[in-house]
């Protein structure tokens, strides 16, 4: 196979994607003149049945030994064509892509200049394509595991489907419980089923899975390795109580000094805890958790003569002395569900967030009217930041809103704060929190502003059709400022319909805050290497085709993490991503790159710039004995080696290549490239 | 409308405007007048309505305190479109007698006032102050632009004497242009006679740039705004003032000594909140001052409410009957129980002090710049 080249060029019209701007005739009877062509022939869609065969039929009946396809990018189709090589008995990696596509057709309008781009490109793919090597494309073992980071919906309903296939997961969630934003709802749009009925059964099936391995209050530290073998690095942080002793009885939340003084991040402060705390009932795992920041003892060193919590935990469970726990292990693939955060309202200063004790996020609101919230599901003016009643005064009951005014879009849409997207779920929510306060307070006069209503979901548009007919009033006009006048917030706005600016007052302002990528995000993108889109959300492999998928083999995307969804969105990503994870671990190997980078032992000089400069830690420093002398190389491992080529550029001896792309295989097409 | 190279629509990106109606709806003005500047990015759409648009009388009505462009999710800058039709009306000659009499005093005076470039020195009285030479071989710190309204109107010039007590109370180094100092052009901008503008911006830059300094600072928040924002080639950096004076204050370099025993609040201009985020530096200095009594009004910083002193309204007589904004904000000031309005703006300082009048509580509101209480409190 290696004597003389036999290459067969084939030229796509993709429709007329190719064929509208380059003349396909043209480049394929100047691919047919260019030296060592045997065969050269167009065909409307090469990536079909029929033109495959053609380019298999062509391997047999002209005994050829390179294939060049003039067609799209090869992030589109190389993996196909490789494949028809396969299929006609050729090794893939005599296959050669000219892109007149993309870098083409696409890009120019002149059809004649087209065409002469056209058959330069083909033309250093032909010369390439000479000097190809066959490779062989090695497998690795997969573990049997999978990792998924953060227990919101999303990765408690990955966790679910992977660990009932019979494979092992490991569910890392950062804070004490799982669940994430879904417990913290009280009704969910459409349906208005209870949040925490539909989740709660699912957070102890995770519990009690026994291919489950939960770790709450936990991170992920480090993560090396590859597709089928990542080696993760997972603190557990102390939480000062021991897991197997806690009854979850609760005495100890009781017993606290603090109990009832700091405010409680599952109620987004509405309600407030102790230093050692459940962060709601029906937590998961129902263990208690001291926090270290606030706790007296923790903090200060002295909690009285001796802490509350210890006196009265009849377990013996609470250990001051407990410190922060490293675990390792391998997994075969990473599943990435972090979820979001809600837009920060005080960034938009002018709705007085922050100012004004009754302008409520929309979460906030949504903890209000939970019946497990720190009111029992009574909406009533919040008087925030104010200190405990004495006892005479507490008589006095809270006033509850005669009226409840919604904005929304705070924080989407809305460029002057970077984030240009639709936030999806704010419209449903907002409905559905309208229909929640009618429900409650029937003589409410409650009033959506709004600048679009976007009820695009299954059911979405049939319930704000009822909800309208409930008494809610839709105002087109998105508020500009709140201010306030005599005991009632003014909220500024235009009725853009009857072009009629007005001021409208209302008790309590409930701004729908949108969904934006988590601010810890970072940490995550350090670890794993992960892309952003534009709006800062995780990036998948492909927005159409692969969505669940990121830019590294084995490492996916569920929920809120790669763009905002709601909940049946979020749970059929999971569901993906956890049957995309389960493909390579059902398989039990994997292909690795063969493209690799390959060092010439004689040559190197040992200096270790690659070794640095390698973004997948695939280059060590080893020893060898050279003519009796002992001294140090750089060694590719060929499993971690994602064919980047860095330290083929960055060798400064040039003693590093990397397979198809060798100095004899690129120079030439350089040169066609390059010079007329 | 001249052969321009690009269209009312580009130029403005009004195809960009979702009509979601947060510039009208944060508009200080709509209430009070016919304005509604959504409608304005509506209508101007259609080329063919433009001149009859630029007819209407509202488009007088904006105060172009930027309260429209701040709030706009899409970026875009409504108030620009308003100007933007003042200019077609400029270019007719469709102009009122009291702005053409301005922008003429402009042309021929330097200043919008009326008065001779002679007279623009007459604020300084007997105060000893340095007028700077062009190329001068030794550096000057600061270059103090003066503004119009500090140099002529006979109220406002207290504020610019007080700024020299101050800044020679603190031993800083500092000169005026004297007679050659022109209006920034900032109102002129805004009442759309662009022509105008690119001569004082071409003219003022080759002034200031002739002035061997290490800053310039501003007096009035629009003269600020137009020569840091608008103008094209300034060498030097520019502050407000209050950036300069809490500097000073901070390093210690200025020392107040005298008790003001009043209850003060302050009014943010436009020009220097919403257009320019300064919103903490004058605050630390009046908190600063022995014995005042800092108070917020509830309409403050982000949202706080326009005095209708920009955007040309020193010379366009509102239609409106309704209650002007600046009475509105006396008499927040009075129920909040402060007996000081504090201003950084020259335009702010004499629409609130009229307002007091108006309302007849000139006596118990005093309407002051943070200027004049620094000068009493050394």
């Amino acid at each position: 196979m290696n004597g003389k080249p036999k290459i067969g060029v084939y030229v796509c019209h993709c429709g007329t994607n190719i064929a509208g701007t380059v003349n396909v005739e043209e480049v394929r009877d100047f691919a047919a003149s260019l030296p060592d062509v045997v065969v050269a022939r167009n065909y409307s869609y090469m990536c079909s049945d029929p033109g495959q065969a053609l380019i298999t039929e062509d391997i047999k009946n002209y005994g050829l030994n390179r294939v060049v396809v003039a067609s799209c990018s090869p992030r589109m189709h190389e993996p196909t064509f490789r494949k028809t090589l396969e299929s006609g008995g050729l090794n893939p990696f005599y296959l050669e892509m000219a892109n007149i596509r993309e870098q083409c057709s696409w890009v120019h309008e002149d059809p004649i200049a087209a065409t002469e781009k056209a058959k330069r490109l083909l033309e250093a793919a032909v010369v390439k394509a000479r000097n190809l090597e066959a490779l062989e494309q090695k497998e690795v073992d997969v573990e049997p595991s999978c990792l998924i980071i953060g227990g919101g919906i999303a990765g408690i309903q990955a966790a679910l489907d992977i660990a009932d296939a019979g494979f092992k997961v490991y569910l890392v969630e950062k804070s004490p419980t799982i669940g994430g934003h879904m417990a913290q709802l009280d009704k969910t749009f459409p349906t208005l089923d209870c949040s925490a009925c539909i989740l709660t059964p699912k957070m102890v099936d995770v519990a009690n899975h026994p291919n489950i391995e939960l770790m709450t209050y936990s991170q992920v530290e480090e993560i090396t390795g590859y597709i089928g073998n990542f080696n993760v690095k997972v603190r557990k942080k102390a939480r000062f109580v021991d897991m197997d002793k806690c009854t979850g009885c609760g005495d100890c939340a009781e017993a606290c000094r603090l109990a009832g003084r700091i405010p409680n991040e599952f109620d987004e402060g509405i309600g407030m805890r102790g230093a050692i705390y459940l962060p709601f009932p029906q937590a998961v795992p129902a263990k208690y958790t001291i926090d270290k920041e606030n706790c007296l003892f923790l903090a200060k060193g002295k909690c009285g003569e001796t802490p509350k919590c210890q006196e009265v935990c009849q377990a013996g469970a609470i250990n001051f002395e407990q410190q922060d726990e490293i675990v390792e292990f391998k997994v075969g693939t990473i599943i990435v569900a972090t979820g979001y955060d809600v837009f920060d309202a005080r960034k938009k200063p002018e709705y007085g967030y922050g100012i004004y004790d009754n302008v409520l996020t929309a979460l906030e609101f949504e903890r209000l009217v939970n019946a497990s919230g720190p009111t029992g599901g009574k909406i009533v003016m919040l008087e925030r930041g104010k200190k405990k009643k004495k006892k005479e005064e507490e008589a006095e009951a809270p006033k509850v809103p005669k009226s409840i005014t919604f904005i929304q879009c705070v924080g989407s849409r809305d460029k002057s704060v970077g984030n240009e997207y639709c936030s999806r779920v704010c419209c449903m929510y907002t409905a559905k929190l309208a229909h929640l306060v009618k429900d409650k307070i029937p003589d409410c006069e409650v009033t959506i502003f709004y600048m679009d209503v976007r009820a695009f979901g299954k059911g979405f548009e049939e319930f704000y059709d009822r909800v309208r007919r409930e008494g809610v009033r839709y105002i087109r006009g998105n508020p500009s400022e709140i201010f306030r006048r005599g005991d009632k917030l003014v909220v500024k706005a235009e009725d853009t319909l009857t072009a009629t600016p007005l001021e409208h007052e209302t008790d309590m302002v409930v701004l729908s805050v949108g969904l934006v990528p988590r601010s810890d995000n970072r940490e995550i993108i350090d670890i794993l290497k992960l892309s952003q889109s534009s709006d800062l959300f995780y990036l998948e492999a492909h927005p159409k085709l692969r969505p669940v998928d990121t830019a590294s083999d084995g490492i996916f995307l569920a929920g809120v993490c790669q763009g905002p969804k709601d909940i049946p969105d979020a749970v059929a990503q999971a569901k993906g991503a956890a049957s995309a994870a389960m493909i390579p671990m059902a398989k039990g190997k994997v292909k690795v790159e063969a493209q690799t980078s390959v060092v010439n032992e004689e040559t190197c000089r040992g200096c270790g710039f690659c070794v640095e400069l390698c973004p997948f830690t695939a280059i060590e420093l080893v020893e060898v004995n050279r003519q009796g002398w002992p001294v140090k190389v750089a060694r590719v491992n060929e499993a971690l080696c994602k064919g980047c080529g860095a330290c083929v550029a960055a060798c400064l001896s040039g003693s590093i290549q990397q397979r198809s792309f060798k100095d004899n295989q690129l120079l030439p097409q350089i040169k066609v490239l390059g010079v007329k | 409308m001249s052969a321009e190279e690009i269209s009312f629509i580009e130029k403005y990106d009004l195809l960009g405007c979702i009509q979601c109606g947060r510039c009208t709806g944060g508009c200080p003005v709509s209430m009070r007048t016919h304005l509604n500047v959504r409608r304005f990015m509506y209508d101007t759409q259609n080329e063919e309505r433009l001149e009859e648009l630029s007819e209407r009388p509202e488009i007088w009505d904006c105060t172009t305190c930027y309260t429209c462009a701040a709030r706009c999710p899409k970026g875009l800058e409504p108030l620009e479109v308003l100007i933007g039709l003042r200019s077609l009306q400029i270019e007719e000659g469709r102009i009122q007698p009291t702005v053409r009499d301005a922008l003429e005093s402009i042309f021929k005076d330097g200043n919008p006032w009326g008065s001779p470039r002679a007279k623009r020195l007459d604020w300084v009285g007997d105060l000893d102050v340095k007028v700077l030479e062009p190329e001068a071989e030794e550096v000057t710190d600061v270059l103090l632009f003066v503004c119009c309204t500090d140099a002529y109107d006979p109220r406002v010039m207290k504020v610019a004497q007080s700024l020299v007590k101050v800044l020679q109370a603190a031993g800083v180094d500092f000169g005026i242009i004297g007679e050659d100092e022109s209006c920034c052009g900032s109102e002129v901008r805004r009442l759309g006679e662009e022509g105008l503008f690119e001569m004082c911006d071409e003219e003022n830059v080759e002034l200031l740039n002739s002035f061997n300094v290490n800053r310039i600072v501003t007096i009035s928040p629009h003269c600020y705004n137009t020569l840091k924002k608008e103008y094209h080639g300034l060498r030097h950096p520019v502050l407000h003032y209050t950036e300069l004076v809490a500097q000073l204050l901070e390093d210690g370099k200025l020392t107040l000594n005298k008790e003001i025993g009043k209850v003060v609040t302050y009014h943010d201009p436009c020009f220097l909140g919403k257009q320019n985020s300064i919103y903490d530096e004058p605050r630390y200095i009046i908190t600063r001052i022995p014995g005042v009594e800092f108070r917020e009004f509830d309409r403050c910083r982000e949202r706080s409410l326009c005095c209708e002193g920009g955007g040309g309204k020193m010379w366009v007589e509102s239609e409106s009957k309704a209650e002007r904004l600046a009475e509105i904000r006396v008499t927040d000031a009075k129920e909040m129980g402060a007996e000081v309005i504090a201003v950084a703006c020259p335009f702010c300082l004499l629409t609130l002090e009229d307002a007091t009048k108006v309302r007849g509580i000139e006596e118990e509101m005093r309407v002051a710049d943070i200027l004049e209480l620094l000068a009493e409190a050394l």
